[in-house]
């Protein structure tokens, strides 16, 4: 048995070869079952510790193997409660191997908020400080690896330092680099290059290669926070990238990849060049294109090799120079090259470059330079979605379909979809269902394609046709009269197919219940003969699709009295009246009554044909946008495809008159039940608005909202025929508000209620609001009644209450909701204190969950008085003299809640060069920071 | 990158390195997921995929896999070369490496990653360069050791 054991052991171990662990992992090897191995550890886990707690000292060799054998049981997936301690003796020992497996077991097991971090830090801090470049390496790669923000406000500071010295070892120098990169990472308020900015810079014409290779991350990274700081860096790449380009194979040495000239180093500066735009001064710019072109000459040279590594290194190359060139999207030359290039790739042998040049010619696709080069390639990515046998690769194939399309080649792309959906792997169903569905739209010029494309999607992947695309193809027939014909008369022939999808008969139904009566004088699509087909399907359907069918049928009876009796006695059967389901039981029960007690005249208004909807953004492009994936980047051209191919919702038509006939119980879908204060604020003005002017633009209820954070009074909304006012007062957890309804018309509004909703948490324990007084439900002309509201705010929040306010004006319903501007700061208590006491309990809420940051452009001028006013209207205590940095404004201050008083720090840092602010937020409660951090950065 | 994974064609993870913080239990799970995944796919096929909001790109060397994730941005051939160049650097130091090495040296294979990778980013590309840095730490331990009895190696003592 031993000796099987020993044949399991590699034949050379290297370096210290610990005996006891190797014996112990073979035996692990040798287990036969989990429980055994379980076993084996749980023996092992025993005798370490009782060599930990033993009297007998241990000496470091016996320490370093039992910390290295608990690293190995964690490694295996076991938890590991003890050993740290150990661990943290051996970083103190000056035998090498002992120091490095101390700081592997630490890097790999500690995590940040152990009890342990201030004798790790110290240990750190030692072999930082040895000049030992070993030692400081091993300590700055614990760092890297660990990167708590402990480790940040320890050695943020020092680890510059480190970096630019004049006298620190290269080997160190990319430890420092990498570690400092990491830091800033987990905490980009503690790492600040401040006065070593051009000393890192300049590190790019470092004579070590490996010391630019690693610097240029950190480069790359801070450019991308701090592009105005870093901006000499383009030269500086520019003229490096360019020595590389430009040397012979051999030049670099051991930095030469398989012939490659410094693949890793190159890819990062043309990396770090995508964090600019184009080179302003022209001989710098010259000097990158000509990179750029003997980039792309060189992937037309014979291979130096015939490895991979040499193509995959070289081709890497050339795909960061195209993703430079994309970003640019400003050299047509370039561009339409880089596309002939990728176009070569597509036929490649190698599946990765076949797979990389789809996904790299769909940005190129959406650059108005290159849409027309890529365009070329259509048969070949056809031909790729239909053969290509790796998943990955024809879902890459169909994003590119999606982004080359365009009203010219819109039917091929969609009907080579729509084939391929037939086969297509169940995981990227749905998402080809929503971009055919798109595009048929997008580019839809007769409407009648259209219909066919969506009721093609039904029958080929009905499974995977959500409602929103079902729902759209609803909305587009009803907004569009001349295919409402065409619609009624594919929809029943779709559902003479013995099995049908149940998508297919929703859809049915709802058209035929509209626009049957088009069809109804063929004597083969008669009233009788739609209905008896509708509801042979009936039996199979689910509950919803049920309940839409007798929506249906009551519309039938509304279109065709002929068939009033036969679908009273469906609806009179035990089956539909006693339904066990309410809702189903509830419609027959209605629709039943309905048809026998009311006049023709009120069935035909109750039941008239569904206005058409308010022109908005498809639902099904936000589904998409939802979704992740390159494919979904140019889905917000599809505004612009629509203006190109005019009105698809016919809104320049008919939808001037969609309020009304407002008829909302006519919506037997609720298709209309859009998002509340969209849907509303439109409605509530097009009356007038179609009289005065086209569109007076109107902010939406949250832009209202925004304007109300720093103040308590001014004008929540207005339209053409509402004004409200507001004014409020807050004390402590308490509040106060006085809304004011102005009817800016000469006639009456009647019916007027408000109610306020506190929607999920809010209601049941963060606010707490009643209306003091009801208002009468009559406003005249001129006139504005007032209403009183009491806050109680029991404890954080971050949503606002909403206002609905509902009135009938010259008979329309008018329906509006808002958001009340309640918003945390309100009930905060401003707090003075000296800078001693600021920057105290600035440190005593450093957990990193109680800290919230924001960085971002200013949206208005950055005058210093303003800030100021906003601040104090933000209810805490504006502070002086606190902060060194005199731009710096900082403030304090405590929020009242019922359950409890959260303290917070704030502090702004204008960066008037850069047009930037930094907002730092800390508060004894994370939500809070964070509330406060969104709410503020959207006021300056 | 935010981490390396390296398992068997058992699925057994051999190594894993994160440059992200995460909770042992979110490792845990993204390593069954992604070693799932990976080992679900054929030979041939494409070397990369996407996951979640990150890149996998993967190779298999003999039994093991090796596993990157990468942000959307990074370059999938570039990350393929680092995974090769990392089994040429095992490679040179085990003198033809093989799965046991790594398992019986696992604190090895960690070693000469950090010097290759620090923070997810290469730190040093050049082989030479690399080993240079192990073996000198490799002999500052020889200097430091002495012999030990056959017993006290085994843990008989």
């Amino acid at each position: 048995e031993e000796a099987e054991k020993r044949a399991n052991m590699p034949a050379v171990s290297k370096g210290d070869g610990m005996r006891g662990l190797a014996v112990f992992i073979s035996d692990i090897r040798n287990c036969k079952s989990k429980e055994a191995e379980i076993k084996r550890i749980n023996k092992e886990l025993a005798n370490i510790r009782s060599k930990f707690k033993g009297d007998k000292a241990l000496d470091g060799y016996s320490k370093k193997k039992y910390v290295c054998k608990l690293l190995f049981i964690f490694l295996l997936g076991h938890d590991i409660d003890f050993g740290h301690m150990e661990a943290v003796n051996l970083l103190s020992s000056n035998k090498y191997t002992e120091k490095q497996i101390g700081y592997l077991f630490i890097s790999v097991l500690v995590n940040s908020n152990s009890e342990l971090i201030r004798l790790i830090n110290n240990a750190i801090k030692n072999d930082l400080s040895s000049r030992n470049p070993t030692f400081m390496c091993l300590a700055l790669h614990c760092i890297a690896n660990v990167g708590s923000r402990e480790m940040a406000e320890a050695f943020a500071g020092e680890i510059p330092r480190i970096l630019v010295a004049g006298d620190t070892m290269d080997s160190v120098k990319q430890s420092a680099a990498l570690c400092l990169l990491r830091l800033y990472k987990t905490s980009p308020d503690l790492v600040l290059m401040g006065e070593w900015t051009s000393r890192v810079v300049h590190l790019l014409n470092d004579q070590h290669m490996g010391v630019v290779t690693a610097a240029i991350s950190l480069i790359t990274c801070l450019s991308q926070k701090n592009p105005d700081e870093f901006k000499t860096c383009v030269s500086l790449a520019v003229s490096r990238l360019s020595r590389i380009v430009s040397s012979a194979s051999t030049d670099l040495q051991d930095y030469t990849y398989y012939f490659v000239p410094a693949p890793w180093l190159s890819c990062k500066l043309l990396r770090l060049l995508q964090c600019y735009p184009p080179p302003e001064d022209g001989a710098v710019k010259g000097r990158l294109v000509e990179c750029l072109e003997t980039i792309l000459n060189k992937a037309q040279e014979p291979p130096k090799s015939k490895k991979v590594q040499h193509s995959n290194a070289k081709n890497a190359i050339l795909f960061e120079a195209i993703s430079l060139i994309i970003h640019y999207d400003s050299e047509p030359n370039l561009l339409v090259r880089a596309c002939n290039q990728l176009g070569q790739f597509l036929q490649h042998r190698e599946t990765n470059l076949r797979y990389l040049a789809l996904e790299s010619m769909c940005t190129l696709a959406s650059s108005e330079f290159s849409h027309e080069a890529v365009k070329t390639h259509i048969e070949t990515v056809i031909n790729a979605l239909k053969t290509e046998r790796d998943v990955s690769v024809r879902q890459r194939a169909a994003d590119l379909l999606y982004a080359m399309c365009d009203r010219s080649n819109a039917k091929q792309i969609v009907a080579e979809m729509l084939s391929y959906l037939e086969t297509a792997d169940y995981s990227i169903r749905e998402e080809m269902v929503l971009k055919v569905a798109i595009l048929a739209e997008k580019y839809a010029v007769d409407y009648s394609w259209y219909v066919d494309t969506i009721l093609n999607l039904i029958r080929i992947a009905g499974d995977y046709v959500s409602e929103e695309v079902w729902y759209r193809v609803i909305q587009i027939v009803i907004n569009r009269d001349d295919v409402q014909g065409y619609a009624a008369k594919t929809v029943f022939e779709a559902l003479q197919a013995p099995a049908c999808h149940e998508n297919m008969v929703k859809v049915g139904g709802y058209i035929l219940g509209e626009f049957g009566n088009l069809i109804a004088g063929d004597p083969r699509s008669s009233p009788l003969v739609q209905f008896n087909l509708l509801h042979s399907k009936f039996h199979l359907c689910s509950v919803p699709t049920r309940a839409l069918l007798l929506s249906a049928y009551i519309k039938f009876i509304n279109l065709f009295p002929e068939t009033k009796s036969t679908i009273q006695e469906v609806l009179r059967s035990d089956s539909q009246i006693r339904n066990s389901d309410v809702e189903l039981q509830q419609r027959a029960v209605e629709y039943l009554k309905l048809s026998s007690i009311a006049s023709t005249d009120v069935l035909a208004t109750v039941l008239e044909e569904m206005p058409p909807f308010p022109e908005r953004e498809s639902s099904i492009l936000a589904k998409l946008k939802k979704k992740k994936g390159p494919g979904a980047v140019s889905v917000n051209e599809l505004e612009e495809g629509k203006r190109e191919g005019g009105e698809l919702n016919g809104g320049g038509e008919r939808g001037g008159d969609s309020s009304s006939t407002p008829s909302p119980s006519a919506d037997l879908l609720g298709l209309r039940a859009g998002p509340p204060v969209t849907a509303a604020a439109p409605s509530a003005g097009s009356l007038l608005v179609d009289v005065f002017s086209e569109a007076v633009k109107q902010p939406s209820p949250t832009a209202f909202l925004r304007l109300f954070v720093c103040k308590n009074n001014g004008v929540l909304f207005e339209n053409q025929l509402l004004q409200i006012g507001i004014k409020s007062e807050y004390r402590q957890n308490l509040g106060r508000m006085y809304l004011f309804y102005g009817n800016k018309t000469s006639v009456q509004f009647v019916t007027f209620t408000t109610t306020v909703t506190c929607p999920g948490e809010l209601q049941s324990h963060i606010l707490h609001i009643h209306t003091w007084n009801s208002l009468e439900p009559l406003i005249e002309g001129g006139a504005q009644v007032q209403q009183v509201i009491n806050i109680e705010c029991l404890t954080d929040f971050s949503d606002a209450p909403l206002l609905n306010i509902k009135f009938r004006y010259g008979g329309a319903l008018q329906n509006l909701t808002l958001k009340l501007p309640v918003t945390i700061n309100k009930f905060f208590q401003p707090t003075e204190m000296a800078s001693h006491d600021f920057f105290q309990r600035w440190k005593q809420l450093s957990l990193p969950q109680q800290e919230a940051q924001k960085i971002f452009k200013a949206n208005h001028a950055m005058d210093t008085e303003v800030l100021k006013a906003k601040l104090l209207g933000l209810g805490m205590a504006l502070l002086e003299n606190v902060d060194p940095n005199p731009e710096n404004f900082v403030c304090a201050g405590v929020i009242q809640t019922k359950a409890q008083q959260v303290g917070s720090l704030l502090r702004l840092e204008p960066n008037a060069q850069a047009q930037m602010y930094r907002l730092t937020v800390r508060s004894s409660k994370d939500t809070v920071s964070k509330r406060l951090c969104e709410l503020l950065a959207e006021q300056f | 990158m935010q981490f390396m994974l390296l398992f068997s064609r058992q699925g057994k993870l051999r190594l894993q390195k994160w440059y992200v913080p995460l909770s042992d239990t979110q490792k845990k799970k993204i390593s069954r997921e992604v070693i799932q995944i990976v080992l679900a796919r054929k030979p041939k096929m494409c070397s990369f995929l996407e996951w979640r909001d990150l890149k996998i790109v993967y190779k298999r060397y003999a039994s093991l896999y090796f596993c990157c994730a990468v942000e959307d941005q990074e370059n999938e051939l570039i990350t393929l070369e680092i995974i090769h160049r990392y089994v040429e650097l095992l490679d040179k130091y085990f003198g033809s490496v093989c799965e046991l090495d790594i398992i019986f040296n696992f604190e090895k294979a960690y070693y000469i990653l950090d010097e290759f990778i620090l923070g997810g980013e290469a730190q040093e590309t050049s082989k030479k360069n690399v080993l240079k840095a192990i073996e000198q730490a490799d002999m500052l331990q020889e200097e430091a050791e002495t012999p030990r009895s056959v017993l006290e190696e085994i843990g008989l003592t």
